[in-house]
């Protein structure tokens, strides 16, 4: 039931100016006051002008390439010859390895991310989520890795004579993959299916991403696909409608190489 | 214990882009306002710097500056007899936090709703009889129309510079536009902006089909603009690292670029960042709001009085607020009793995925608001009677970005690793586009919000429960737009084409849209809703609630543009209340 309106029968436009005292409109650029970015105990307070503050944004520092911070020699090896048939070295350029995404991998699992420092990782963890509930483990990426690595090993071990995963020959491994993927493999203790999901995830992120993260070496992933990277404006695109970009990418070092040069 | 703080003339509970506006209306017009806002400050100079901002894998992937789920989440389950558990992980939607809040990194598609989304219950049952009302629903009338709003549209517009050809000004159809839309009183105060090769070929087939497309409304804006509050704004360079990001180029309009500037200069105006509103403070006898109390970032614990309390928390949050503070009494699915979480909505998507033979797509020279768009079947715009459902979507063809972390397509059926992989996302890349529908969802008993019981934030207060699922409804509107969309994608000359439709419970992995709607609905009944048509609480009527919370069902648009405008339509109503401080409509 409509209920009474009390803005409703003589409807005015409402008065917002008269009635506070003595304050106008300012131009935007008068002198205000002083910066004010004080601190009421945890608080910031802003008040008066626009507080700012260079490198604010806390850049991103690059990767420098060289050793592993995480992973061991062993696990590294393992790392690399994984993503190497993820992603393949052939006629369409340098594959994972070559790109360096075993350092962009080791690097991201040293970070918040490599913690799960931003997600909710309080418990108590369900052992029967609904697919639809989305990621619901407690391990974090690092665990993940550790000891997901750990129980491919043995598997392989175990299961191929003695011979460890980089021992496989190119056609084992990928059968192997394609089972993990599949969840078609066990190992003991840890789910094949979600190490192959860590690496999968994670092998894509480090070939496409800025190489400032230490992967997608020389913008080979970009390059595969056509992507010009950070450029910041396409207004001539625009004004080509299908025409080929041909200008090469530019990555957040403002250069196409990787590393230091 | 909370230390008490001096009283303020209002507290506003969140700056993104209801928060800043009406902090900026406020204390412009002399009055003492305090923001409260939960995370960090930001602002375009030292936040989103172009050496910096293009980074997919920080912004995108790594959702940087996004809401914390460590911080607050809520738990999801599909319907009531499952067990919730928390979204660990943010993927269906991406809420935001800090100055801005999600106005920061949202798209900018910015729209009107339709005259006939205002009532569309009455509209469906006069049109077609009640049979056409899905099962279990709870469908609602707005307790406005669209000409109550357009004046507000038109404010919101004038402040976000949005770029657009009008298609209806004072009820002459304006070509180019779009001939649904409701009558505007003036055209936008951008132009569209420039549309890519896709869209050429989308708008010709469309057309052809005796369609009406037209350019997508845009926040990303065509041409530099100075808008109302003196701020400026410079052209969108079509950079294509727009949503999930801030903008480098005051070109995407957000509390930053349209509304900051302004407000911080006003000297009766204070923000608090890093201070987050544990709940509001009420009177006694619970029908007054004293003030809020709030918790900053070394962990002590502050109550800030004032005589008005504005929730501007975004949708979902402004929901978990007023449950936490005790305003309005929760909604119980078992008896359909109570009103605070009631007609939890969202929105669906479908389409078709077209592969070309040949053709340079360039889909990285994008913008967040970028496409092409139709109304021919939204809202009541064609006859449902045949199909039996409710609602419709606008259909877009659009290039957003071509981020390759997350975006490099390939055909159904391509393997998902090797070199077999690698050359179909070479080959795909540039020849791939979509027309995709973005729906209504309708309001039912089942789609609520409440407090889950056993889940809790870092503060040790209950997280907030999501219950909900796409209805059959949903289902089979969405699934015959997903057809309607696959016809337009074959007119453009596509030689293969895929559908997607919405099958599977709706599930919180891959991202959506976050257009979360209902929980703190506006109405004409205070059984059925949280809000009187100004925003303002039934129950303690010096708390107004802005944000999408207050639609009682989703229309099939992005939400902003009517979140806009209805918070320059409470603006008024909040002036008035000043003056003589009581409820604006007696129930
Ligand atoms: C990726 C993305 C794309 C989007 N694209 C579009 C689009 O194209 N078109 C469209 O119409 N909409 C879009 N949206 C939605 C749009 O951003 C929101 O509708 C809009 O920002 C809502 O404004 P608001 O003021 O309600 O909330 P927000 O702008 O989110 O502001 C709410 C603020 O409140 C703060 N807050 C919350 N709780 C508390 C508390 N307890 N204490 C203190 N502060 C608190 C938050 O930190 C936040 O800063 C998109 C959103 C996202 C995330
Ligand atoms: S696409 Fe345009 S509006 Fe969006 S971030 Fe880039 S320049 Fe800004």
């Amino acid at each position: 039931m409509p209920g009474i309106d009390a803005r409703q029968p003589n409807r005015k436009p409402p008065q917002r100016h008269a009635s506070h005292s003595g304050v106008t409109r300012r131009s935007l650029l008068a002198s205000a006051a002083l910066l004010m970015t004080t601190s009421i105990a945890g608080a910031r307070v802003v008040t008066k002008v626009l507080p700012w503050k260079p490198n604010e944004a806390y850049p991103v520092t690059p990767v420098v390439p060289g050793g592993y911070l995480f992973f061991t020699p062993a696990e590294a090896t393992i790392v690399d010859a994984f993503v190497d048939r993820l992603i393949p070295t052939d006629e369409l350029g340098a594959g994972a390895k070559d790109a360096g995404v075993t350092t962009f991998i080791d690097r991201q699992l040293t970070g918040p991310y490599g913690g799960h420092d931003w997600l909710y990782m309080q418990g108590p963890f369900s052992a029967t989520p609904l697919p639809s509930q989305g990621l619901q483990s407690p391990l974090t990426p690092r665990q993940q890795y550790r000891l997901g690595l750990a129980a491919l090993e043995a598997y392989c071990k175990e299961s191929y004579g003695g011979r460890g995963f980089t021992e496989l020959n190119s056609d084992e491994k990928d059968k192997l993959i394609a089972a993990m993927e599949k969840s078609e493999v066990q190992f003991k203790g840890f789910s094949s299916r979600m190490l192959f999901s860590a690496l999968y995830t994670n092998t894509i992120e480090g070939y496409f991403a800025d190489p400032i993260y230490g992967g997608n070496r020389d913008m080979v992933g970009w390059k595969l696909v056509g992507f010009p990277g950070v450029r910041y404006d396409f207004r001539d695109v625009m004004e080509k409608p299908n025409q080929a970009y041909t200008l090469p990418p530019v990555s957040m070092q403002g250069r196409a190489a990787w590393g230091e040069r | 214990m909370a230390r008490r703080l001096p009283r303020k003339d209002v507290v506003i509970v969140g700056l993104g882009w209801t928060g800043s506006i009406l902090a900026y209306e406020l204390s412009r017009s002399g009055l003492e306002v305090v923001a409260l806002e939960r995370g960090p400050w930001r602002d375009t100079a030292s936040d989103f710097n172009i050496g910096t901002a293009a980074d997919e894998l920080r912004y995108a992937v790594r959702h940087d500056i996004f809401l914390r789920p460590k911080q607050e989440t809520l738990t999801m389950r599909n319907n009531p007899s499952q067990t919730a558990l928390p979204i660990r992980k943010w993927g269906s939607f991406l809420p935001g936090n800090g100055v801005g809040g999600a106005g920061v990194h949202w798209n900018g598609q910015t729209w009107r709703f339709l005259p006939d989304d205002f009532r569309i219950r009455s509209h469906m049952i006069e049109r077609y009889g009640e049979a056409i009302l899905p099962e279990g629903n709870q469908i609602q009338d707005w307790p406005v129309s669209y000409e109550d709003l357009e004046p507000h549209y038109d404010k919101f517009e004038r402040v976000a510079g949005i770029s657009g050809k009008a298609g209806n000004i004072k009820g002459e159809v304006q070509p180019g536009g779009n001939p649904f839309e409701g009558a505007r009183e003036r055209d936008y105060p951008t132009p569209p902006m420039r549309q890519g090769y896709a869209q050429e070929l989308f708008t010709k087939a469309a057309s052809g089909m005796g369609l009406h497309p037209f350019p997508r409304p845009s926040a990303n804006i065509s041409i530099a603009y100075t808008n109302p509050y003196g701020c400026s704004m410079a052209p969108c360079t079509y950079c294509g690292f727009c949503e999930r990001f801030g903008c480098a180029n005051y070109s995407k309009a957000s509390p930053q670029t349209c509304v900051l500037p302004a407000l911080v200069r006003e000297p009766t105006f204070e923000a608090r960042t890093e201070c987050e509103v544990m709940h509001v403070n009420l009177s006694g006898d619970g029908k007054m709001a004293t003030g809020v109390t709030y918790v900053d970032a070394s962990g002590e614990e502050w109550e800030q009085p004032g005589d008005l309390v504005l929730i501007c928390a975004y949708s979902l949050f402004n929901v978990r607020l007023l449950l936490l503070s005790g305003i309005g009494r929760p909604f119980d699915p078992a008896t359909g009793e109570g009103v605070v979480g009631r007609n939890y909505a969202y929105q669906t998507g479908s389409g078709s995925t077209a592969f070309f033979e040949d053709a340079k797509f360039n889909p990285f020279a994008a913008a967040g608001s970028l496409g092409a768009a139709l109304d021919d079947y939204n809202s009541d715009n064609f006859d449902h009677g045949p199909h039996g459902f409710v609602g419709g979507a606008n259909i877009t063809c659009a290039y957003t970005n071509g981020r390759p972390i997350l975006y490099h397509p390939t055909p159904r059926g391509t393997p998902t690793w090797g070199s077999a992989w690698k050359k179909a996302v070479h080959d795909t890349y540039q020849r791939v586009t979509t027309v995709g529908a973005q729906g209504s969802v309708m309001s039912y008993r089942n789609n609520y919000l409440d407090l889950d019981p056993t889940y809790k934030d870092p503060l040790g207060r209950p997280l907030m429960r999501m219950t909900f699922d796409y209805q059959d409804n949903e289902r089979k509107m969405a699934n015959w737009m997903a057809d309607r969309c696959d016809e337009i994608a074959k007119a453009m000359g596509a030689k293969t084409t895929q559908i997607g439709r919405l099958v599977g419970p709706w599930s919180v992995v891959p991202y959506q849209t976050t257009h979360n709607t209902g929980g703190t609905i506006m109405g004409s009944d205070p059984r059925t809703s949280v809000l009187n048509r100004y925003l303002q609480s039934w129950d303690v009527p010096n708390v107004f609630v802005t944000g999408a919370s207050a639609f009682p069902q989703n229309a099939g648009y992005n939400p902003t543009g009517t979140v806009g405008a209805l918070t320059y339509w409470a603006l008024d109503a909040i002036f008035d209340y000043l003056k003589s401080p009581a409820p604006l409509v007696q129930p």
